[in-house]
């Protein structure tokens, strides 16, 4: 037998027939919807008179399109929206689906919502209408992102028609600096990569860094790897990772299936001496903290590093022009109006604290927004247990109820043309938040210190109170 | 299944912009909806229009001679970003038949093929002797039976994978194939499961043990 990456090893224990020399039939595990990327997807089903062929390896919760006010019962306001959520209920009835609904109190970004809840196992392959879906690599789960056609495919038959990536490697050893994290790491692999540089990739972390992150750095990290254009993200499942899902997971008590499972996740790393197509390294101790520039993730500079010059780029240019930046200006100091603290790349509660730790004793600079919009009714409720909801409130926070929120803007939670914004979300393309907003990715720190200065400021340089 | 024509032909437009994502191609504001209609209005709405709504004459789809284009010759990684299928629909119901890039992104490409929204890769320096073409006024023909883009007197070949050829030309349902194997399927998923049955039922479960609390 040949040696395997770990990848292979997930499509190969997922194949229930091989198509082509490129395409199998891939088994999902789970399939994850919302409320924006399905309604086709069962409209067709229903139209062809198809049925869900295996509903208990399905789940929906709807996170798009939902208002984040901090009122008590949430009601969508927009007819249209509104129409999406209660049609996704209709379906998820209709078809035996679990759903997390509107006003459930575990109700947040899918992404957030099926991980905390112990939804996703090592070695599993998940899907979901969402190109973030490769954030449970952090978990030793195959997951990526699928078009609504795709959808219809997996509710009727459980299983896609996959297209197999090559592999590729990144080793990061060395130690992540104080005041950097795994939002800077993946922020400066983009950087140098580019934002296909792993187009056609799936991506397989490792090396001394990455053993060193939290699981929640790890979905960070693996959720931004589409952004480099990965078709996925992995990380060889570790005692970290085992842990986390152990402790999360309603039916892994101690006995016989718990240890089953420890034997069979024990298998699930690249074999030695595996072959990866491109191998990439880096050093983490050289990482700074990373803020974007432009409208392409891709388009990052280090904390202390200039706006570049656009040499003839006419991408650049535009980036630019849209950003309202000039080439060899510092990125320290520019002003911002906005903060956003939410997404399914930065929500979770470590984020949260990390966010607390430097807003204690200070207070959000005059003429900001600052809004935190926690992943999930659960990362909430946490939140407010550690007092860390009280704290960012009274520093001149709002705190908002869980969903995607200004990620994407599908709510009413937009910018307003030429308002920049710190955000710790994952896309900082045109109009993403909002038509002529301007959006600055960085991490839950440095987006925490940009509040309460008033401008993109480097974290490090703040005096800790704690 | 219907046979698809072999060649598009016509009007092409040059979009100059490299990692076009699916935000810019349909943006948020036009994914309300829970069917696929009405979505040419929003094709690169903010490219398109301007902030009052306003036709932005100058861009390169609002000219009088660019009216009809068929065919977008545009820059890498096309589609990148969001898995939102609505901007495939949205490009086929403003009349784009076909994309021609150096790359695109893999949700985008995959969802095109599903769609029959033909999606042709070239090296950059075609690209942008088409752009050039396309900028001249140039019609376009792209030959999926000779798998070859033609324009004045140049022939570019370029390669498309047997079942994406296929589900192109015949328009496969690829979902009733797929069911084809169902006694493969739910025997595969037996076998899985028995050996790793702590994923059976998962979603089910894990709701099951949650109380399902209103907030």
């Amino acid at each position: 037998m040949g040696k395997k990456t770990l990848y292979r090893k997930l499509v190969d224990s997922h194949t229930v027939v091989e198509l082509d020399p490129q395409n199998v039939l891939l088994f999902c595990d789970l399939h994850l919807m919302n409320e924006c990327t399905s309604p086709q997807a069962f409209a067709g089903l229903h139209e062809q008179g198809r049925e869900v062929l295996v509903p208990g390896q399905n789940v929906a919760v709807v996170s798009h399109i939902i208002p984040t006010h901090p009122v008590k019962n949430r009601i969508i306001a927009d007819p249209a929206s509104a129409l999406q959520a209660s049609n996704l209920k209709r379906n998820c009835e209709r078809h035996g689906i679990a759903l997390f609904d509107t006003n459930d109190a575990l109700q947040g970004i899918e992404h957030v919502v099926a991980p905390e809840l112990g939804m996703i196992r090592p070695g599993m392959v998940v899907i979901c209408g969402d190109s973030h879906t490769t954030t449970y690599g952090a978990l030793g789960a195959l997951g990526f992102g699928i078009g609504t056609s795709e959808v219809e495919h997996v509710l009727a038959t459980q299983t896609l028609v996959y297209r197999l990536a090559e592999d590729m490697r990144i080793t990061v050893d060395g130690q992540l600096p104080l005041g950097t994290t795994a939002k800077d790491l993946i922020l400066m692999i983009i950087g140098q990569i580019g934002a296909q540089g792993a187009r056609g990739y799936v991506v397989e972390f490792c090396g001394t860094a990455i053993s060193a992150l939290s699981v929640e750095a790890r979905f960070t990290l693996c959720n931004m790897a589409v952004e480099a254009g990965a078709r996925g993200a992995l990380i060889a499942p570790d005692a970290v990772a085992i842990d986390y899902v152990l402790a999360r997971a309603p039916d892994m008590t101690p006995g016989i299936l718990r240890q089953a499972a420890l034997v069979h996740w024990a298998t699930l790393h690249s074999d030695e001496n595996a072959r990866f197509a491109v191998e990439h390294r880096f050093d983490a101790s050289t990482v700074a903290p990373h803020v974007t520039w432009g409208t392409s993730p891709d388009q990052v500079v280090a904390i202390d590093g200039r706006i570049p010059q656009p040499a003839g780029n006419l991408s650049t240019e535009q980036a630019l022009r849209y950003t309202q930046l000039q080439s060899g200006a510092e990125i320290a100091g520019t002003p911002i109006q906005h903060v956003f603290i939410g997404s399914c790349t930065n929500a979770r509660i470590e984020d949260l604290r990390a966010v607390a730790e430097v807003v204690r004793g200070r207070h959000v600079a005059a003429g900001v927004r600052a809004m935190v919009v926690p992943g999930s009714g659960a990362v909430k409720a946490q939140a407010e247990a550690e007092g860390i909801a009280a704290l960012l409130q009274s520093a001149g926070f709002e705190w908002r109820q869980p969903g995607c929120s200004m990620c994407l803007a599908m709510n009413d939670d937009v910018l307003a043309e030429g308002v920049r914004c710190a955000s710790t979300t994952n896309r900082n393309f045109e109009g993403r938040q909002g038509r002529g907003a301007i959006t600055h990715l960085m991490s839950p720190a440095m987006a925490a210190a940009a509040a309460v200065t008033g401008s993109i400021t480097d974290v490090r340089k703040l005096e800790f109170l704690s | 299944m219907t046979t698809q024509t072999m060649q598009i032909q016509g009007r092409a437009a040059a979009l100059r912009i490299a990692n076009l994502d699916t935000d810019q191609i349909m943006p948020k504001q036009f994914l309300r909806g829970i069917d696929k209609a009405g979505l040419a209005p929003g094709l690169l709405y903010d490219l398109r229009f301007d902030s009052q709504g306003q036709v932005r004459p100058d861009f390169v789809l609002n000219r009088p001679a660019y009216a009809g284009t068929r065919i977008l010759v545009a820059g890498a990684n096309f589609g990148c970003g969001s898995s939102r299928e609505h901007a495939v629909w949205g490009l086929q119901q403003f009349g784009i038949q076909a994309v021609i890039a150096p790359s695109f992104g893999e949700i985008f490409y995959s969802n095109a093929m599903n769609n029959r929204l033909l999606l042709v890769m070239l090296p950059e320096e075609q690209i942008a002797a088409l752009m050039a073409q396309a900028e001249a006024g140039e019609a376009l023909t792209i030959d999926v039976d000779a798998m070859c883009v033609r324009c004045a007197a140049q022939e570019m070949p370029f390669a498309l994978s047997p079942r994406h050829r296929r589900m192109f030309m015949e328009g496969l349902d690829v979902i009733g194939l797929s069911l084809s194997y169902r006694a493969e399927i739910e025997a595969f998923a037996q076998t899985h499961w028995a050996a790793q049955p702590w994923v059976k039922d998962v979603a089910r479960l894990t709701r099951g043990a949650q109380p399902n609390m209103a907030r």
